[in-house]
């Protein structure tokens, strides 16, 4: 293992996009951080730019407006970088899925790594998907 | 020369995407442009393809922390249609679940606006009192979030009798929890002189933006749907409005803090009085819809919001409207941001309680020589913590006079 990816394991940094989500996988994400959960004690940490980013955590369905943004800001990140879908919006627009504005899931525009199912995944699903994917790097 | 620092458009704190255009004169905002529509999803068109029983699931996802104000002015407003009434019981649970919501939605904005001044201790001790409130509606509704309580004609879940007890506790240490958090806001000299005078929103003003919930009442607008139009069990029971004067931010704090305490008051007494009706008598059941139009209001935590259904007899609603107070308070940004520096309009943008999300920048017209810029919300939270402890060395230095 390079030396980079064991250093992405013992603290990934996590920067969140939200694509058009009601919020509520939006406040799951930030109830991880909070002392009932505090995942900052893993190293896991929710920064402001996608520069600084290992991991994209991704949710909502993709809407028109913010697909340029999603693939703009991909192109941006730093690689190797993992995504993460949280939420069933993510994962297959759920029940947006026939909405006139929804371009389609995440998966159709982003090679994405791991996926949370559930509206909204509680603060646990969540940390359990970090977790499987960090597994994965070895 | 237009200059654009793109960085990410979002802040882990931030939910709904909003785009704020400020124009500043060095450090003075003197105007500011709004966009919105970054996550929209198309959402009455939706409900219009689904039948009246689905709808609810689908209004509950308009926005995720009023997952039951939504669904509640929806019902109402098919109820209103049918003209039916729900049993007395599931009157009660309405309200225990909305309630319960309101208390979590005031604790979470309370927590975000000790984010942006810089405080992550009021932050974490929100946080961390909301998440009691959480594991109640778990109990209760079978999810922390996107409850599924409401339907047409009742609820869906009756709230078991052995969880009644773990309320009244949670409530219990809720209220202190609450009541330390309160005197702590404002008895804390640097959070008074962040917030006093700072983003003033004044009863006219209100008025003409047509302000709802929180943000018009810390205005002194005396405005609130549940008493206003008391749906189901309001009329029955006991509550005060909470009002203030001056309409800052600190007035905005203030109003959902003390809000908090009648939200657990209006708990207390739905609990005892479900103890007076039989279990299991949740819901009557509704066979057809008939043509006709039907509206339903109720004050959700960022205030009243309004939905409209027209049916002509078939299974689905033909037109579903629905109004949200955030639209409302999100213009008010326009004359409450004037004036103020750069430091405090992340600050007061966000005293209104939006939804934002991950588009969350701002924008930098700089009036006197034209050039452009885009800050995140990050480098605005920056400043706002600079703010803070530059206020704070002041304090302590004795430059400042403490505010009693």
């Amino acid at each position: 293992m390079s030396i980079t990816l064991k250093a992405l394991k013992k603290s990934p940094w996590v920067f969140h996009v939200n694509t058009g989500a009601c919020n509520n996988c939006d406040i799951e994400i930030l109830d991880c951080l909070t002392p009932r959960f505090d995942i900052e004690r893993f190293g896991i940490v929710l920064v402001g730019s996608i520069r600084h980013a290992d991991v994209l955590l991704i949710s909502g369905p993709v809407t028109k407006n913010t697909l340029p943004r999603l693939i703009r800001l991909y192109e941006q990140a730093p690689k190797p970088i993992k995504v993460i879908v949280v939420g069933a919006c993510g994962c297959s627009c759920g029940i947006f899925r026939d909405g006139y504005n929804i371009v389609g899931p995440v998966d159709k525009y982003l090679p994405v790594d791991a996926y949370v199912p559930g509206c909204p995944p509680k603060p646990e699903a969540i940390i359990a998907g970090v977790v499987k994917v960090l597994n994965t790097l070895g | 020369m237009v200059k654009k620092v793109p960085i990410g458009p979002y802040h882990p704190i931030l939910e709904e995407p909003e785009f704020f255009e400020l124009h500043v004169e060095g450090e003075r905002v003197v105007g500011i442009d709004i966009t919105i529509g970054w996550s929209h999803r198309g959402i009455e068109l939706l409900s219009e393809h689904k039948t009246w029983d689905q709808v609810p699931f689908l209004v509950e996802r308009i926005c995720g922390i009023c997952s039951c104000s939504h669904p509640y002015a929806y019902v109402k407003a098919v109820e209103d249609l049918l003209g039916i009434e729900v049993p007395l019981r599931a009157q009660y649970l309405r309200a225990i679940t909305a309630e319960l919501e309101r208390l979590h939605s005031h604790l979470l904005w309370t927590g975000l606006a000790g984010h942006f001044m810089g405080y992550n201790t009021v932050f974490m001790w929100t946080w961390k009192f909301r998440e009691p409130v959480l594991d109640v509606l778990e109990a209760v509704t079978g999810n922390r979030n996107h409850y599924a309580m409401l339907k047409v004609g009742g609820v869906r879940r009756d709230i078991p009798q052995e969880e009644i007890p773990n309320v009244i506790k949670m409530l219990d240490e809720l209220e202190k929890n609450n009541a330390m958090l309160t005197n702590a806001i404002l008895d804390d000299p640097v959070i008074h002189a962040r917030t006093k005078g700072v983003g003033v929103l004044p009863w006219d003003k209100c008025r003409e933006y047509g302000a709802l919930g929180p943000t018009a009442r810390a205005g002194g607008y005396d405005i609130d749907a549940r008493r206003d139009h008391p749906i189901d069990a309001y009329d029955k029971l006991d509550f005060n409005v909470i009002l203030c004067e001056n309409g800052d931010v600190f007035d905005k704090v203030v109003v959902r803090q003390l809000e908090n305490f009648e939200s657990i008051k209006i708990i207390r007494q739905a609990l005892k009085a479900i103890e007076d009706t039989e279990t299991g008598d949740i819901g009557v059941e509704v066979k057809e819809v008939p043509a006709g139009e039907g509206i339903g209001i109720y004050e959700a935590p960022r205030g009243e919001v309004l939905h409209y259904v027209r049916s002509d007899g078939g299974n689905m609603p033909i037109r579903h409207k629905v109004r949200a107070p955030s639209f409302n308070n999100i213009l008010t940004n326009e004359y409450s941001v004037l004036g103020s520096t750069v430091a405090d309009a992340g600050l007061i943008t966000a005293a209104v309680d939006p939804c934002y999300s991950c588009t969350e920048r701002m924008g930098f017209v700089d009036t006197r020589t034209g050039e452009r810029k885009v800050l995140t919300e990050e480098e605005l939270i920056k400043l706002s913590v600079e703010k803070t402890e530059r206020i704070r060395k002041e304090i302590s230095q004795g430059k400042r006079l403490r505010k009693s």
